[in-house]
Parts: C-alpha cells; structure tokens; sequence
C-alpha cells in the first residue's frame, strides 16, 4: 500500500507536472511530437506504396511477407542497433521508429484499397468519373477508415516504443523510466508508467473515435471486425 | 409406430415486438413401423418442425411424440438421437472427418469398437454403393451424391430402427437423385426400417411413399393416404392443385409412333415417354 | 562471427531464457483465449466488448505493464513471471477475436449434423467444434507466437533475461555482432516456430489441405 501512496503522490505532486520540476507535460508533448512526427514520416513512404499495391493487387505476397517479418522484429534490437550505429540523440531511435510504423500503415493502405469491390470501381467508370474523381470520390471514403486504422495501431505502437528509445537517450517519457530504474526511485517509475499508459489509451480512443467517423455509414458494420488491430510494443 | 399427439409448436416472434410464429398447430398422426412415411408440402408448412420432433430437436410447445407407446419426452436426448437416424439437404457430412469416420460416427458414440465401426463402415459403403477407396476421402472432396449415400450411410450404420430425412435429395441433380431414390427403396426394403421422408417435390413423394401426409400451413394434414389413393381420390382442391391434376398443362396424352409403340406426350405436344405394360 | 563463437554459452543462455519464457506465455494464452473466445461467440451480446476490451489492452505498452505488475502479483520485478503474464495478457488480446472467429466459423448446418448424430456436449465441443474452429485459431496462434516472440526481448532493460539481454548488453559494451545476432536469432526463433506450427496443423488438420 506505502508503493502505491507514493507513486499517487508522486502524480498528484505540481512538482512533477512543473516547467521547472520534472515537467512531464512537456515531456509528454514531446513524445507525442516524436510519435507524430516518426508516423508521418512513415506514412509517406507507406501510403503511396500502399495504394499502388492495392489497386494493382499484385503484390499480396509481399504485404504478407512484410507484416510477418515485422510482428516478430524485436523494437528494442532495432532501437539499441541504430543506438550504437548512429550514435545517441534524436536520429537513431526516430529511424527505427519509421521502420516500426511502416508495415502497419503499408497493410491496412492496402488491404483498404484492395478490399474496394471492383465492380464499385467498374461502376464508377462506367459513370464517367476521372481518375482523379475515382480517387477522391471512392478511394478515399472507402479505404480511409483502413487507412485510419492502420495510423492508429503505428502510432501506438510508436509511442509504446519511443519509451524504450529513452534507452539510447533519446527524451520523451521513457526518461522517467529510466531515470526511475537507474535511482531506484520507485514511485516515479510507477507513476511514469501509469501515465503513460493512461496517455497511449486516450490517444488508441481518440483515434477510434476518429476511425468511427472515417468510415462511411454503410461499411461501418463490415469494418467493426476488420479493424483495430493495434499493436503492443 | 411413431404417433403425434395434438403437437404444437410456436416459435418467438423474429422481434420481441412481433407475433409468435406458429410453425405446427395441433397436428397429429401415426407413422405405422417398417413403413415409408412421407411429409409433403410447400416450404414453410412445419415439415421440419415436425421431423425434428422424433429426435427432440425441437420440443413441441404442447402435445407429445411417441414412439412405441413411450413418450419421448422422458428420454434423454442425446441417447434418442443414437437411436435415430437423420439425413438432411446437404448431406451435413463433419468437413474435418473422413467419410470413413463420418460413417464410424454414430457406432462409435455407441460404444462400438474401431474394429467394429470398421465392419460397419465397409458393410455400409457396399450397401450406398460406393467403392471402398472412398472410405478415406474428405467430405470436401465428394459430388453432391456421393456425399448423399455418405450421409444415409452414416445415418444407417447403427442399424437404427428410424430413420428421419429431411428433403435429402433436394440438391441433387435429377439423374443423380432418381438413383438415390430406387438405392433407398431398396435399403428400406432390406431393412424394414421405419422411415419419414420430408419433400416438397410430389412425384418423388409419390416414388417413395408407402404413406403420403400432404401438409398445408402450420402442419394442417389435408390428407393422408397411399400414393394410389391420394392421385385416385383426392381429398379436396388443395390437394388437387399440388398434384396439378386440374392444371391443363399436366394433361397427358397417348400417339402410337411409327413403329408401333405407344408414345405419352404433354399439352404441348412435347414427349414424355414411352407407355409400357404395368 | 568471431564474436559469436567466443560467446555461445551467452548466446545459449539467452535463447534458453527466450524460449523458458516465451513458450508457456503462447501455451498459456491460448488455453486462455478459447474458453473466452468461445464465450463471445456464445453471447453475441458480449463478443463487443471482449473484443473491444482485448483491443485495448493489447494497446498497453510493454515496458509499464512490466513495470506495473509486479505491484499486481507482488514477484520481484526481475523476476521471469512477470514476462510470462504480461506476454500471455497480449497474447490472449490478440487470440480472444481468432478463437471467436473461428468457432462463428463452423456452418449451422455442421452444428445441426453434430447435434442429430447425437454427440453430448461435451464431447461435440472437443471432437467437432474445437477441431472446426482450429484452422482460424492457428491463424491467431501463429500471429500471437510471432509478435510473443519479439516482446519477450523488451524485459531485459529491466534486467530480465532472454535474447534481448544481447540488445542492453551489446549496447552498453558498444558490441555490433551481439546486437545483430539478437535480431537474427529473435526472428529465426520466430521463423522456426511459425514453421513448427505450419506443420504441426497440417498434421492435424488433414482436411485443410484438401479444402484449399
Ligand atoms: N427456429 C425457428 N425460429 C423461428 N421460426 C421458425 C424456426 N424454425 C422454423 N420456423 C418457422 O416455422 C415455420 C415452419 O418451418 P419449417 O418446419 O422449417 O418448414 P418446412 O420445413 O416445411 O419448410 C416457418 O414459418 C418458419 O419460418
Ligand atoms: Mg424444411
């Protein structure tokens, strides 16, 4: 019970959340600036390619191939091998983490455009619609809640590695983790940890309720068993 | 003998607002032992309700079913369905059993031996006709007839004295099935099996029956009778009109063809077939 | 290379640990995940929120569930229990929906078939349904063995030891070879077990072949 009492007075202290304390508002802003910023990069490269698998629908091997190989890569390897490669800062863990958002964003770019019947696409066609249309009318409403989901699971499992970045000494809210293992001090490793646990669900909600309103009415049903597959880090 | 007793089934409404469904309303009947007994009627007029009545699939709501003078209703239902066998439309064959295990199914539930089971499997492939290198084929890997036979083979491989079929034959091409239906003619004759066959196809009703029930919505019976009976003295329109004996276009008509033989044609002058001595 | 020769021992003690902790959390979750997935397929009603809920838990980053459990089950935070329940929490996570899947998979008509034969029900679960469900579950066991695999390493910043001990040792002693070698090795493990598992359904699940 003492654990306990400490770590919620450590969370309740102002000298935990306090520019000139611990300042984990900051902190937590940083992680999601490093999260945001690791997943767009992500979501260039992914998006595009993605897409141009999808509507050419060759190219499901690979996807599957790459979604394989990335459930079992090891986040920490990566991070501690860019770590020791490129020495320590902001870079090494920041690539890692765009190669640890890559495969989900590709898969659901894919499977969402893909999944898009092709009579859908026939029928457009025959309507008269551009390319461009095409994209913006029946792409787009149709593959966006995919497209969402797949941004949602990167970006929690980004912000779920960005912790461990802070072993290569990379900032966030990992440091707090680390900080607490290295000092032994118990209740700002629970503490850090309890926040950031609470930090990553409210982002998985949001992003939820944002997939929710990305879905058109008619595909909602079909997509709630399709969907959410975010990933622990 | 199986009797329904004044059966009744309701089922719940599709929302709880909407009406109670009733599937059979007060129906009974005998079905004599070692007899043919086919349910007939359009979809949706209780056959099946009825069927699984036997083996306490379905629970009538109120009435009772017998068999041999003891209510069912004091049986355990697992062990009655043992007892009983069952075919339905789409053969329902186990995908993850060989037909070989799919056979063994109910003698082994029974207690047999796999040495036992065996005998009974190769015993009831030669009777369904079908060749022995089958034994160890998946269901997926059957023609809709093949995995037919597999189906009555399983449902007879205990030797129950009842067997239940619930249109069996209805997705089987029409060559294929008028062979399915001598093959069970034969078995029931060999057998002395107690059988009710559900169809809604009345000339394969007329094939099989040695008793023909002609249903009409919530299980009313609107006549039972012999197959010969029912064509020669039909009880009232309904039943008239399922026969399609008043439509015009089932009108037959005889013309000697050239070389002397009697030809029947239809309405339309089309052939039908060629008139031989009974 | 010459690392690698020099250190098999380490080596073999990781992968030892590796595999001591990672197996009983897949064989764990997946005697978890069918009685639960098997219930949200039972109770529609409830197969949301299960699903919802497995969802969000699987969204729980790792190093603070390891850190917080301890607190839960009161083991020392080194201690390798700790590994086994938080992979087995992410394992059942992602499991929960594979098993409902597949036991929603299985035609009524096969139901009907089974209940006719008169199998009890007990039996009717284990000889029919549970084989039916199988080829979708190990589907799921395949995904949840794999991403298992790759998570076991992350307790070794806690001091936990498992493959990912040669990441936090290789990169405090700045040691390249170890590094990779605990990349390589994580995924072949995971390779090697997919592997397993691919040829173990087809064993026991003859009839999948044959379907495909
Ligand atoms: N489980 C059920 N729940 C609700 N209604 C049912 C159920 N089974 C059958 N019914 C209804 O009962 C009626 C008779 O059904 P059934 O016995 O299957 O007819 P048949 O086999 O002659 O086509 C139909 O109106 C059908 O919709
Ligand atoms: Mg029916």
């Amino acid at each position: 019970m003492n654990v306990i009492q400490e770590t919620i007075n450590w969370l309740v202290s102002p000298q935990t959340w306090s520019a000139d304390g611990h300042d984990m508002i900051a902190r937590s802003l940083e992680h999601l600036q490093y999260s945001a910023i690791a997943v767009a990069f992500a979501a260039v490269l992914a998006i595009p390619a993605g897409w141009f698998m999808g509507h050419t629908r060759r190219f499901s091997g690979v996807i599957v191939g790459i979604t394989g190989a990335a459930r079992a890569l090891p986040t920490l390897g990566l991070v501690t091998l860019f770590g020791l490669l490129l020495g320590i800062g902001l870079v090494p863990p920041m690539i890692a983490l765009v190669i640890l958002a890559i495969p989900s964003i590709l898969a659901s770019t894919y499977s969402g455009i893909s999944a898009i019947d092709t009579s859908v696409l026939d029928a457009a066609r025959a309507q008269g619609f551009t390319t461009r249309q095409l994209i913006a009318r029946v792409h787009l409403p149709l593959g966006l809640a995919m497209i969402v989901g797949g941004l949602r699971s990167a970006f929690i499992q980004v912000m779920s590695t960005a912790i461990l970045a802070a072993y290569v000494g990379a900032g966030g809210l990992g440091r707090f983790i680390f900080l607490g293992i290295n000092t032994q001090h118990t209740a700002m490793l629970l503490g850090a940890s309890v926040w950031i646990m609470v930090l990553v669900i409210v982002v998985d909600v949001l992003f939820g309720t944002i997939q929710r309103f990305a879905t058109p009415a008619g595909v909602r049903r079909l997509n709630a068993t399709t969907s959410a597959q975010s990933s622990a880090g | 003998m199986i009797s329904f007793e004044s059966v009744t089934k309701t089922y719940p409404g599709p929302r709880r607002s909407a009406a109670d469904v009733v599937a059979v309303h007060d129906t009974s009947f005998n079905v004599d032992t070692g007899t043919i007994t086919v349910l007939a009627g359009s979809s949706g007029c209780g056959k099946t309700t009825l069927l699984r009545m036997v083996n306490r699939m379905v629970a009538p709501t109120s009435g009772r079913v017998q068999i041999n003078g003891d209510d069912i209703a004091h049986m355990n239902p697992v062990q009655l369905r043992r007892k009983i066998g069952y075919v339905m439309q789409h053969a329902g064959l186990l995908p993850h059993k060989t037909v070989a295990e799919n056979i063994a199914v109910v003698p082994r539930l029974n207690g047999a031996t796999r040495a036992e089971a065996k005998r009974s499997v190769d015993r009831m492939l030669e009777m369904v006709e079908l060749s022995a290198d089958m034994a160890d084929r998946y269901p997926a890997e059957l023609s809709g007839g093949q995995a037919q036979r597999v189906g009555v083979a399983r449902a007879l491989a205990d030797e129950p004295r009842i067997l239940l079929m619930d249109e069996p034959f209805g997705a089987v091409d029409p060559l294929v099935r008028t062979g399915l239906q001598q093959q069970l003619i034969d078995i029931q004759h060999e057998l002395g099996t107690t059988m009710l066959f559900v169809t809604h196809d009345m000339s394969e009703a007329l094939r099989l029956g040695h008793e023909i029930i002609l249903l009409a919505k919530q299980g009313r019976i609107m006549q039972q009778d012999s197959p010969t009976r029912l064509v020669e003295q039909p009880a009232n329109a309904f039943v008239e009109n399922f026969l399609g004996l008043n439509a015009a276009e089932k009108a037959l008509r005889t013309r000697t063809t050239a070389d002397g033989r009697t030809m029947v044609v239809d309405a339309h002058g089309r052939p039908a077939g060629f008139l031989e001595q009974a | 290379m010459n690392w690698v020769t020099n250190n098999l021992e380490t080596i073999l003690s990781a992968l030892g640990w590796h595999v001591a902790l990672s197996v009983p959390a897949i064989v764990a979750a997946l005697l978890c995940a069918i009685p639960l997935g098997w219930l949200a397929h039972r109770l529609p009603r409830y197969s949301g929120p299960i699903i919802t809920g497995s969802g969000l838990l699987f969204a729980i980053p790792s190093l603070p569930l390891l850190i917080l459990l301890p607190v839960i089950t009161g083991a020392g935070m080194r201690d390798g229990i700790n590994v086994v329940i938080a992979l087995t929490l992410y394992g059942i996570a992602l499991l929960v929906r594979s098993v409902a899947d597949g036991f929603n998979s299985i035609s009524s008509e096969t139901r009907l078939a089974a209940t006719a034969l008169g199998y009890s029900g007990g039996r009717r679960f284990l000889t029919v349904e549970l084989p039916l469900a199988a080829p979708i579950i190990l589907t799921g066991l395949r995904v949840v063995t794999a991403s298992t695999i790759a998570l076991c390493t992350v307790g070794a910043v806690l001091g936990i030891p498992s493959l990912g001990t040669l990441f936090t040792d290789g990169f405090q002693r700045q040691i390249l070879a170890e590094i990779i070698t605990g990349i390589v090795l994580t995924l072949g493990l995971a390779g090697l077990f997919d592997g397993l598992l691919v040829v173990l359904g087809k064993m026991l699940m003859p009839w999948q072949k044959q379907v495909a």
